[in-house]
C-alpha cells in the first residue's frame, strides 16, 4: 500500500469509528486533495464531514480549534508546511496552550496534517522543513512518519490524542509503497522504531530521510560498518531511551536532518545525548543537515542544499574515523 | 429569553454591578499588590456582555477578550474563583495558570477570554460548526473588539462563518480606541458595521451602553443563527471608563468625551430604566448591597486560596 494510501486508511477508519472526526482543508473534498490523500471519503462521508475551505488557513485552523475544544475531532490539511506560517498564532498561542492555561479543563484534541521537504523542486516557499519551529512549543505534538505502516498507525493515534498534533508527512514519500496492517493499527506516539539494527553506530532520522539512511546504511555495511538506523517517528513526545540505548551500545552517534542544521531537532538530539550519555560516547557526535539556506529552484541546487545519501556515508564514516571530514 | 419586566432589569442590573464592583475591587487588590501582570477593566462596557448574555441560553457559548472580566461574570462565573484566579491562586479557574486574560470553563461554556486581540473569533467560528456539525440549536457571541477589527482573522472568522451559515453572533464592542489608537485613524468606514455585508451577513450598530438595547438588538441574530441562517455583527458603540490597563491613565482620551459617556453610565442608564418600571430604591440599594457581600467574599476567597504548588508543577512539567 502506498504511503498517502496508508494515511487514508487511517482517515476513513476513523471517520467510520467516530462520528466526532472531520476532515477540512483546500481542495480535499471532490479533488482529493492535491497528494489525493482525501481522495474519496467525500462521497463516504458527505461534504458536511469533508469540508473544502477557502484560501483562508488561520481561519480555518483556528476554527479547528474551536471545533476541538468544542467536542469534535478535527483532522486540518494545510498544503505545505510553509503555509501553516499563516496561521502560526492559532497553533502556537491558542491550540497549543489552552490545555494548560484553563487549568487542564479544556482539550484541543485537532490534527493539522501537512507536509513539508525538497525534492520537486518548488522553490523557497514551498520545501521547507519547519518542524523545529513546531517541536520547540511547549504543548505541541509533532509526528512525521517515514513508511506506509507507520503513517497509518501514526496518524491513527494522532486523531485518537486529546492534544493538538502536528502531522508532517514528506512530498517524496507520497508515492513508496510498504506493507501496511490491515483493519485497526495504532502506534503509540513517542516510540521510535528501529529501522536497521547495528552494532559501530547510531543513525538517527526521521520522515523522508529515513530512506536515505537506509540506503547508507546499506553501502556502509558493505564496508563492514554496522549501521543502527532509529526512525524517531515521533518528535514530541521523544523516545529518548530509544536512543540513549542504541548509543550505549554503539559508542557512536549520527543525527541526519533535512531541514537546516541552525537550531533543528538534530542540535537538541545532540545535546540531549551529550548530557546524558557523555560517557558512553566514543567520537563527537555528527549531525548531517541542510545547509542554512533558503532552498533553491534549479534541481541541482536544490539537492546541494539538503543531504544526500552519499552526505550521510560521509557523516558515519567520519564517526568511525574512517575519514577526516564531513558535511559541516 | 429574558423579559425586560421588573424582575429581569434588575437581574440584569445586579449582573451589571456585579461586572462594575468586581473591576473596581480588582483595581484595588491591583494597587495592593495582591494581583499582578495585566489587568483590563471593564468599567463602563458593562451594558453590552450584561444585554448580549442576557439574551442568551445556559447552553449557548460565549468566545471572550482580554477585557473579558464582564463577559465572564455575565456568563455565570463565580466572582469569587475569578479573583482568586486574578491573584493567581489555585482555587481560580485555571488554577494560577492562566490569570486575567485567560479564564474559561467547559460547564459555563466560556471558551475563553484571549491575550491576542482578534485570538478567539476564528475558535467562535470553530464552535459554531460543532453545533453545526452536531445539530444543536446553540449560538456562539464571539465579542470582540474595534481594534480586532483591524486584524485579518475578524475578516477570515467572519467570512468562514457567512459562507458556513455558523451559529455565531459577532458583538463587536466598540470603545473606539485601540489601546490609544483612535479608530477614525484605524477605519475608513464609519460604521463598522458597514463591513458586516463584505461577508453578505446582517450588520448593525446599537448603542452599547444600554444593556436593554443590546439585549433588544439580540433578538433577530439570535433566531437566525438557531434557525441554521447564519451569522451577524451587532456593533455596540461605547467608552472606556480609563485607559487600555490599569497601569494606563488613559490621557489620550478626550475629556469632554469621556465625560459625555459617563453621563450615560451603564449604570446609570439602567437604573433610570428600573425606576421608569417601578422599581424602587430601597430594592435597588438591597441589590448593591448583596453585590459588595459578594465582592467581600471574593476578596477573601483569593486572599485565603492556597498558591499553586511548585512541586506539582515542576513534577507535571518535568516528565513533557
Amino acid at each position: 500500500m502506498k504511503y498517502r494510501e496508508a494515511l487514508r486508511a487511517a482517515l476513513d477508519e476513523e471517520m467510520g469509528r467516530d462520528e466526532r472526526v472531520f476532515c477540512l482543508g483546500e481542495g480535499i473534498g471532490e479533488r482529493g486533495g492535491s497528494y489525493k490523500v482525501t481522495e474519496g471519503l467525500i462521497t463516504k462521508y458527505g461534504a458536511g464531514r469533508v469540508i473544502d475551505t477557502p484560501l483562508s488557513e488561520a481561519g480555518f485552523v483556528g476554527l479547528g480549534v474551536g471545533a476541538a475544544i468544542a467536542g469534535r475531532r478535527p483532522v486540518v490539511e494545510i498544503l505545505f508546511v510553509d503555509f501553516l506560517l499563516l496561521a502560526m498564532d492559532q497553533v502556537i498561542n491558542q491550540a497549543a496552550k489552552y490545555h494548560f492555561m484553563s487549568g487542564g479543563e479544556g482539550t484541543v484534541p485537532m490534527v493539522i496534517r501537512t507536509q513539508g521537504g525538497t525534492g520537486n523542486s518548488l522553490a523557497g516557499q514551498h520545501s521547507q522543513s519547519l518542524e523545529a519551529l513546531y517541536y520547540h512549543v511547549p504543548g505541541l505534538k509533532v509526528v512525521m512518519p517515514a513508511t506506509p505502516a507507520d503513517a497509518k498507525g501514526l496518524l491513527t493515534a494522532a486523531i485518537r490524542d486529546e492534544d493538538p498534533v502536528i502531522f508532517i508527512e514528506h512530498k517524496l514519500l507520497y508515492m513508496t509503497d510498504g506493507e501496511v496492517p490491515d483493519g485497526e493499527y495504532v502506534i503509540p506516539l513517542g516510540r521510535a522504531d528501529i529501522k536497521r539494527s547495528g552494532s559501530d553506530v547510531t543513525l538517527v532520522a526521521w520522515s523522508h530521510m529515513v530512506l536515505k539512511s537506509l540506503r547508507a546504511a546499506e553501502i556502509l555495511a558493505a564496508e563492514g560498518i554496522s549501521v543502527e538506523v532509529i526512525d524517531l517517528r515521533t518528535l514530541v513526545p521523544m523516545d529518548v531511551d530509544s536512543i540513549l540505548d542504541s548509543v550505549r551500545k554503539t559508542g557512536r552517534l549520527v543525527i541526519a536532518q533535512e531541514a537546516v542544521k541552525r537550531g533543528g531537532v538534530a542540535s537538541d538530539v545532540a545535546a540531549i545525548v551529550a548530557e546524558r550519555a557523555f560517557d558512553a560516547l566514543r567520537a563527537p557526535i555528527i549531525r548531517v543537515a541542510g545547509y542554512n539556506t533558503t532552498i533553491p529552484f534549479n534541481l541541482a541546487l536544490e539537492k546541494a542544499s539538503v543531504p544526500q545519501v552519499d552526505d550521510i556515508v560521509a557523516g558515519v564514516r567520519t564517526a568511525v574515523g574512517a575519514t577526516a571530514s564531513a558535511r559541516s | 429569553m429574558t423579559v425586560t419586566d421588573a424582575l429581569g432589569l434588575l437581574a440584569m442590573y445586579e449582573t451589571a454591578a456585579t461586572i462594575r464592583r468586581f473591576e473596581q475591587r480588582a483595581i484595588e487588590q491591583y494597587r495592593l499588590g495582591n494581583i499582578r501582570g495585566y489587568l483590563h477593566p471593564y468599567l463602563g462596557e458593562e451594558a453590552i456582555a450584561v444585554g448580549a448574555i442576557a439574551a442568551l441560553e445556559p447552553d449557548d457559548y460565549i468566545v471572550s477578550t482580554h477585557r473579558g472580566h464582564g463577559h465572564a461574570i455575565a456568563k455565570g462565573h463565580d466572582p469569587r474563583r475569578m479573583m482568586a484566579e486574578l491573584f493567581g491562586k489555585e482555587d481560580g479557574y485555571c488554577r494560577g495558570r492562566g490569570g486575567s486574560m485567560h479564564v474559561a470553563s467547559r460547564s459555563i461554556r466560556n471558551l475563553g477570554a484571549n491575550g491576542i486581540v482578534g485570538g478567539g473569533l476564528a475558535i467562535a467560528a470553530g464552535a459554531g460548526m460543532a453545533i453545526k456539525q452536531r445539530g444543536g440549536t446553540e449560538v456562539v457571541v464571539a465579542f470582540c473588539s474595534d481594534g480586532s477589527t483591524a486584524n485579518g482573522i475578524w475578516h477570515e472568522a467572519m467570512n468562514l462563518s457567512a459562507i458556513w451559515d455558523l451559529p455565531v453572533i459577532f458583538v463587536l464592542e466598540n470603545n473606539q480606541y485601540a489601546v490609544s489608537t483612535p479608530i477614525r485613524d484605524s477605519a475608513r468606514v464609519d460604521r463598522l458595521s458597514d463591513r458586516a455585508a463584505a461577508y453578505g451577513m446582517p450588520g448593525v450598530t446599537v448603542d452599547g451602553n444600554d444593556a436593554v438595547v443590546v439585549l433588544e438588538a439580540m433578538t433577530e441574530p439570535l433566531r437566525k443563527a438557531r434557525a441554521g441562517e447564519g451569522p451577524s455583527l451587532i456593533e455596540c458603540m461605547t467608552f472606556r471608563h480609563g485607559g487600555h490597563h490599569v497601569n494606563d491613565p488613559g490621557l489620550y482620551l478626550p475629556q469632554d468625551e469621556l465625560r459625555r459617556w459617563k453621563e450615560r453610565d451603564p449604570l446609570i442608564v439602567l437604573r433610570a430604566r428600573l425606576t421608569e418600571a417601578g422599581v424602587r430604591d430601597a430594592a435597588i440599594a438591597a441589590v448593591d448591597e448583596r453585590v459588595e457581600q459578594v465582592m467581600d467574599e471574593a476578596v477573601d476567597v483569593a486572599n485565603a486560596s492556597p498558591n499553586p504548588s511548585v512541586e506539582a508543577f515542576l513534577a507535571e512539567v518535568s516528565s513533557q
